[in-house]
C-alpha cells in the first residue's frame, strides 16, 4: 500500500518536474528560435536597432521582473544600475585604456558590488518605503554622473568605444543583433533556472509572507540581497551592451523616468513571469514607433493604451492570456 | 521598309519611351527632408516652434511648385529630448525613410547621438542645436545653424568689457545647454579678463532660486551676474534676483531671446541684458541691415499662422531649411555628396541667425556679428550698439 | 542668525510648502486605497492650466479659480471611475501603472487642449516682496504657506467631524472592516479622488504665479510631492506636510550651505537615512505587521 502511494506519488512529482523542466526549456527555446527566424522579415538596420533595444530592455525587465514578481520588492532606482553599467564601461575603457570587454565585464562586477553593499541596509525597508529609497538612489545616481562633467561629459553625455571581442571589432546592427539575442537567451536561461531553483522557492516563500518564511527558515535578507544583486547585475549588462550598441550614453540613461519605463514594462507583461517581462518588453518598446503615426496624439494613446490593457488584463498581459487560453482549454 | 528597320524603330520608341517614363518617375520623386526634434520633453521650448516653422514652410514651398519640378517630403518625429531616441529616430530616418538629408537635433545631447549615424551613411544634417562641439573640429557631413554657446559668452564678456566689469557669478541650470555654455563661458572669460567668483546651479524644473542668489550676493566683489540656461528657469532667477534687491548688472542667455521670457519675468527684467539674433528686434532694424527682409518675412509669416510669439529657435529651423533648399537647388539633385559639397559652400546666405559663410573648417558659419547685444526697457528689446 | 541663513529658511519653506500640499494629495489616495497616484502632479497641472485658460477667456480670477479647482476635481472623478474603479479588483501594484498611464494621458491632453509653453498667473496680492526678519517673501508665497494651514485645519476637521471623513479614515484603516460596518468603499475611493485633485489644483493655481505652469509641470511636482510624503510618512497628514517642509528647507539650505549643484542629491541622501532610523516617515506610524 504504501509503495504504491509512494510510486503514485513519485510519478507525480516525476510528471510534474519533467512538466517544469519542458516549461522552463519551451521559453528558451520559443525565444531562439524568434530571434534566429526575425532577420528573415527584417527589412533594414533600423528594425535590427528596434530589435537590439527591445533585447537590452527585456533583459533588465527579466532581472527587475526576478525582483518584484518572484522577490515581491520594488524598484524605482533600476535605471540608476543600467546607467552605470553603460558608463562604467565607457569610463574604464576611455580613462584607464583597458580593452571594452574587460572594461565591461569590470563595470558589470563593480556595479554587482554596488548593489550587495547597498542593498543590505535598503532592503530592510518595505513596501513604499523602498520604493522611496530605491528611487532616491536613482535620483542620487542621476545627479552625479550629471554634476560631475569633467568625468562623465555632463548631461549630454560621453561617447563610448565600440566594442571590440579578441581584436575583432564588433560593428554593425547585424552582429549587435546576435550579440543582444545571445545575452537575452543567457539571462532567459539563468533567470528560469534561478526560479526553479531553492532560491526561487524561498523567494516565492518570501513575497507570500516574509514573516512566515522566515519561521520555515529561510534567510529571507540574503535571498532579498541575492535577488538584487543578480537583478542589478542584469541592469548593468544592459546598460554596458546598451551604450556600446549605441556609441554614446546619457545621464538620461539614470532618471526616474526610465526606471518608471523598465517598472512599466514588467507589471504590463506580467509579474512573476519571465516571458511576461520579454513581452512587456518588446510591446512598450516598440509602441513608441508605432505611435509615431499619431504625432501630437501619440502621448494620449499611449497614456490609453496602458490604462486600458492594465484595466482589462490586471494580471499583466502574459499571466491573463494564458489563464484565460488555460481556462478556455479545460473548459 | 523591311523587318530589321521596324524592329529597329519599335526598338527606338521602346527605348526613349522607358527613357522617358524613368525621368518623369525620378523627377517626380518627392526630396525627402527628415527631422528628429524634441517637440514635447523638457526642450519642448525648441522643438515646438522648430516643427512648426519646418512644416510651414515645407508646405509654402510645396505650394509654389516645389524645388526644380520635385515637391518636399517632411518627416518629422518627437525625440522628447531623449538621446537614445533621437539615435533610433536618426537611424529609422536614414534606413527606412531612406531621407535625402536631415534638418533636426534640437538638443546638443540629441544631435551629438546621431552624428555618427550620419557619418556612416553619409547624410547631409544641419543641426539645429547650440554646443560648439557639433562643429568643433568640422564634421564631414555635420552642419548647425544656431550660434554656439562659445559666441553668446564671448559676446557678452564684450560687453562686460564695455562696461569694465570684471568680476562674474555664473548661475545656471543642470539641462545640457546650460551646462555647455557654462563650460564655455569658464574657457573664455580669461581673454576677456574675466574672473568667475561664483558658480551656483539650479535645477530645470526648480521653482525658486532665492538660496543661490542670496550666495552670490554674500560673494565679496561679484559686479555681474550671467545666467546661462534656457526653459523657465531663467524667468524664476530674473524674478528672485529683484525680490532679492540684487542690482548688478544681470545677463542671460540666448537661450530665452523670446517674448515669453519677458512675459513671463515682467517687470523683473527690466534691464536685462542677451545676445540675440536679428530676428528678435525685426521692427527695429534698419532697412539697410541685410537681414531686415528676410527676418520681418518670417516674424509676419509665423506669427499670423501660429498665433503665437515667434522664437529664435524656429528660425533657426528656418535657416536649416533654407539652407538645405538652397543646397539642393545649387547642387542640381539630392545626390547627398553634391549637397553636402553645396552646403560647404554657402556663401553670403542671408538667414534668421545671421549672414552665413561656410568653409571645410566652418560648419556654421556664422561670426559674433551675427549677434546682437539686446536690453528689455519697458518690456521691449533695444540694441545695444 | 545672518541674513542670509533666514533667506535660506524663507526659501526653503516657500518650497516646502508646494511640496506639502501635492503630498497631502497623494496620502489621501494612499489611504483611501492603498495607492500611490501618479497623476497627483497632472492635477496640480490642470488646476494652473485651467485657470490661465479662464482667464484668457475673460473670467475674472475669482471666478477663473474656482472654475480650474472644479476642472480638476472633475477630472480627477473621471479617472476614477473610468479606470481606477474598474480595476479595484487588482493588485496594487497594477492600479499604480494605471496611474501612470493617466497621467501620461493628461499630459497628452494638456499638450493638445492647451500649449507647450510656460504660463503664468497674476499674483494674489502684488508682486512687491515683504521683509521678515531680514529676509525678503513674495506675498503669493505668504498665500500658499497659509492656505497649507488652513487646508491641514479643514481637512483635520473633515476627517474628525464628518461622515464621509470619517469613512475614509475608516476605510484606510482596514477596508474590510469598513466594508463590514456598511461603509461603501467604492464611494469613498471616488470622493478620495476628487479631494485629491481638488487640493491639487488649488495647490496649482496658488503656486502658478511664483513657480509658472506648463503642460509638463505636474512631473517633478509629483516626484517631490511623493518623496515629501513618504519622507513624512505615507498617509498621515501632518506627515504630509512636515515631510514637505522638511525637503524644501533641506534643499534651500543644502543648496546655500552646501552645494547647490548637488542640493538635491543631499536633500534625497538625508531622506534615506531618515528612511533607515524611522522605516515608517518621520511621523508615520510605527505599524504591527499582522503574520
Amino acid at each position: 500500500m504504501d509503495s504504491l502511494v509512494h510510486s503514485a506519488a513519485n510519478a507525480s512529482s516525476r510528471a510534474t518536474l519533467a512538466g517544469a523542466l519542458t516549461a522552463r526549456t519551451r521559453l528558451v527555446a520559443a525565444l531562439a528560435l524568434v530571434i534566429a527566424s526575425l532577420p528573415l522579415v527584417i527589412a533594414n538596420d533600423y528594425f535590427y536597432d528596434v530589435a537590439i533595444t527591445v533585447a537590452l530592455n527585456a533583459i533588465v525587465c527579466i532581472g527587475l521582473n526576478l525582483l518584484i514578481g518572484y522577490a515581491g520588492q520594488i524598484s524605482l532606482g533600476h535605471a540608476g544600475f543600467f546607467a552605470l553599467g553603460g558608463y562604467g564601461t565607457a569610463l574604464v575603457a576611455t580613462r584607464y585604456g583597458w580593452p571594452t570587454l574587460a572594461a565591461f565585464v569590470a563595470a558589470v562586477a563593480a556595479v554587482a558590488l554596488l548593489a550587495f553593499i547597498v542593498g543590505r541596509p535598503i532592503l530592510r525597508l518595505k513596501g513604499h518605503y523602498l520604493a522611496m529609497a530605491t528611487l532616491g538612489l536613482g535620483i542620487i545616481v542621476s545627479i552625479v554622473i550629471s554634476t560631475e562633467d569633467r568625468i562623465t561629459g555632463g548631461p549630454d553625455g560621453m561617447q563610448v568605444p565600440a566594442l571590440a571581442i579578441g581584436g575583432l571589432v564588433v560593428q554593425g546592427e547585424r552582429a549587435w543583433y546576435w550579440i543582444a539575442g545571445g545575452a537575452l537567451v543567457a539571462a532567459t536561461w539563468v533567470a528560469s533556472n534561478l526560479i526553479d531553483s531553492p532560491t526561487g522557492r524561498a523567494l516565492r516563500a518570501l513575497h507570500t509572507s516574509e514573516i512566515a518564511a522566515e519561521v520555515a527558515g529561510i534567510d529571507s535578507a540574503r535571498h532579498k540581497l541575492f535577488v538584487f544583486v543578480v537583478s542589478a547585475a542584469f541592469a548593468a549588462v544592459a546598460g554596458g551592451f546598451a551604450a556600446l550598441h549605441a556609441g554614446f550614453i546619457t545621464p538620461a540613461k539614470a532618471s526616474f523616468f526610465h526606471s518608471i519605463e523598465l517598472v512599466t514594462m514588467v507589471v504590463f507583461g506580467g509579474m512573476a513571469s519571465t516571458g511576461g517581462a520579454i513581452v512587456g518588453a518588446a510591446v512598450l518598446t516598440v509602441l513608441p514607433q508605432v505611435l509615431t503615426v499619431f504625432h501630437d496624439y501619440e502621448m494620449i494613446v499611449f497614456g490609453g493604451l496602458l490604462m486600458a490593457t492594465m484595466i482589462f488584463l490586471p494580471r499583466g498581459v502574459v499571466p491573463t492570456l494564458y489563464g484565460m487560453l488555460a481556462s478556455r482549454t479545460r473548459s | 521598309m523591311n523587318v530589321k528597320q521596324i524592329a529597329r524603330g519599335i526598338l527606338r520608341v521602346v527605348g526613349v519611351g522607358l527613357l522617358v517614363a524613368t525621368a518623369t518617375a525620378v523627377a517626380q520623386e518627392p526630396i525627402r527632408i527628415g527631422a528628429f526634434l524634441s517637440v514635447t520633453g523638457p526642450a519642448a521650448f525648441l522643438g515646438d516652434p522648430e516643427q512648426k516653422t519646418l512644416e510651414m514652410y515645407v508646405e509654402r514651398i510645396n505650394a509654389a511648385g516645389g524645388i526644380g519640378g520635385r515637391k518636399l517630403q517632411l518627416t518629422v518625429y518627437d525625440d522628447a529630448g531623449d538621446a537614445e531616441k533621437a539615435r533610433t529616430f536618426a537611424k529609422r530616418l536614414i534606413e527606412q525613410d531612406k531621407v535625402d538629408v536631415i534638418v533636426g537635433g534640437s538638443t546638443t545631447g540629441t544631435t551629438m547621438a546621431a552624428v555618427p549615424l550620419v557619418e556612416q551613411a553619409q547624410t547631409p544634417f544641419i543641426s539645429l542645436a547650440g554646443a560648439v562641439v557639433i562643429v568643433e573640429p568640422a564634421k564631414k557631413w555635420v552642419f548647425k545653424t544656431p550660434h554656439t554657446d562659445r559666441m553668446a559668452c564671448e559676446k557678452v564678456f564684450t560687453d562686460m568689457q564695455a562696461r569694465k566689469l570684471t568680476k562674474l557669478a555664473l548661475i545656471s541650470g543642470t539641462g545640457g545647454f546650460d551646462k555647455s555654455m557654462r563650460g564655455e563661458c569658464l574657457k573664455v572669460a580669461p581673454k576677456y579678463s574675466v574672473e568667475v567668483v561664483a558658480d551656483e546651479s539650479y535645477g530645470a524644473a526648480d521653482t525658486d532660486m532665492t538660496a543661490q542668489l542670496t550666495k552670490i550676493r554674500g560673494t565679496p566683489g561679484v559686479q555681474a551676474v550671467l545666467n546661462a540656461g534656457f526653459g523657465q528657469g531663467p524667468a524664476i532667477v530674473t524674478r528672485n534676483y529683484r525680490q532679492l534687491g540684487l542690482t548688478m548688472p544681470l545677463y542671460q542667455s540666448h537661450g530665452v531671446a523670446s517674448k515669453e521670457y519677458v512675459k513671463l519675468s515682467g517687470e523683473a527684467a527690466e534691464g536685462v541684458r542677451l545676445p540675440a539674433a536679428a530676428l528678435l528686434v525685426a521692427d527695429i532694424l534698419p532697412e539697410s541691415n541685410p537681414q531686415k527682409r528676410v527676418v520681418v518675412a518670417y516674424r509676419n509669416d509665423y506669427e499670423a499662422r501660429y498665433k503665437s510669439d515667434v522664437s529664435t529657435f524656429g528660425g533657426h529651423a528656418y535657416d536649416g531649411l533654407m539652407l538645405a533648399v538652397d543646397a539642393i537647388k545649387r547642387a542640381g539633385g539630392t545626390d547627398k555628396a553634391k549637397v553636402r559639397d553645396a552646403l560647404e559652400a554657402t556663401r553670403g546666405y542671408v538667414g534668421t541667425g545671421g549672414i552665413v559663410n561656410m568653409s571645410a573648417s566652418d560648419h556654421m558659419g556664422l561670426d559674433l556679428t551675427a549677434f546682437q547685444m539686446l536690453e528689455v526697457q519697458k518690456g521691449n528689446w533695444v540694441v545695444i550698439r | 542668525m545672518s541674513a542670509a541663513s533666514v533667506q535660506y529658511i524663507a526659501s526653503g519653506l516657500t518650497v516646502g510648502s508646494i511640496y506639502a500640499l501635492v503630498a497631502l494629495g497623494f496620502s489621501i489616495v494612499f489611504n483611501a486605497s492603498r495607492v500611490i497616484n501618479f497623476a497627483q502632479g497632472e492635477f496640480v497641472m490642470i488646476g494652473g492650466m485651467s485657470a490661465v485658460s479662464l482667464l484668457a477667456l475673460g473670467a475674472p480670477m475669482p471666478l477663473a479659480l474656482a472654475g480650474a479647482v472644479v476642472v480638476a476635481t472633475v477630472v480627477g472623478l473621471v479617472v476614477e471611475k473610468l479606470a481606477i474603479e474598474r480595476a479595484r479588483r487588482a493588485d496594487v501594484v497594477t492600479l499604480i501603472i494605471i496611474t501612470i498611464g493617466a497621467s501620461i494621458l493628461l499630459r497628452g491632453v494638456a499638450q493638445v487642449v492647451w500649449d507647450k509653453s510656460v504660463h503664468r498667473l497674476p499674483p494674489l496680492a502684488g508682486d512687491t516682496p515683504v521683509t521678515l526678519f531680514g529676509a525678503t517673501i513674495l506675498p503669493q508665497s505668504l498665500w500658499v504657506l497659509a492656505a497649507t494651514v488652513v487646508i491641514m485645519a479643514a481637512l483635520t476637521y473633515f476627517f474628525r467631524r464628518t461622515r464621509l471623513g470619517k469613512a475614509m479614515l475608516a476605510t484606510s484603516h482596514n477596508r474590510l472592516a469598513a466594508q463590514l460596518v456598511g461603509i461603501d468603499v467604492d464611494r469613498v475611493l471616488f470622493a478620495s479622488f476628487g479631494l485629491a485633485a481638488g487640493l491639487g489644483a488649488i495647490a496649482g493655481v496658488l503656486i502658478a504665479p511664483i513657480a509658472f505652469t506648463a503642460y509638463d509641470a505636474g512631473v517633478m511636482l509629483g516626484l517631490k510631492g511623493f518623496a515629501a510624503a513618504i519622507l513624512g510618512g505615507l498617509g498621515s497628514f501632518p506627515g504630509a506636510i512636515a515631510g514637505g517642509l522638511t525637503l524644501g528647507l533641506l534643499e534651500s539650505i543644502g543648496a546655500g550651505y552646501v552645494s547647490s549643484a548637488y542640493k538635491d542629491a543631499i536633500a534625497f541622501v538625508i531622506i534615506l537615512g531618515v528612511l533607515f532610523v524611522r522605516p515608517d516617515g518621520l511621523l508615520g506610524a510605527l505599524r504591527s505587521e499582522r503574520v
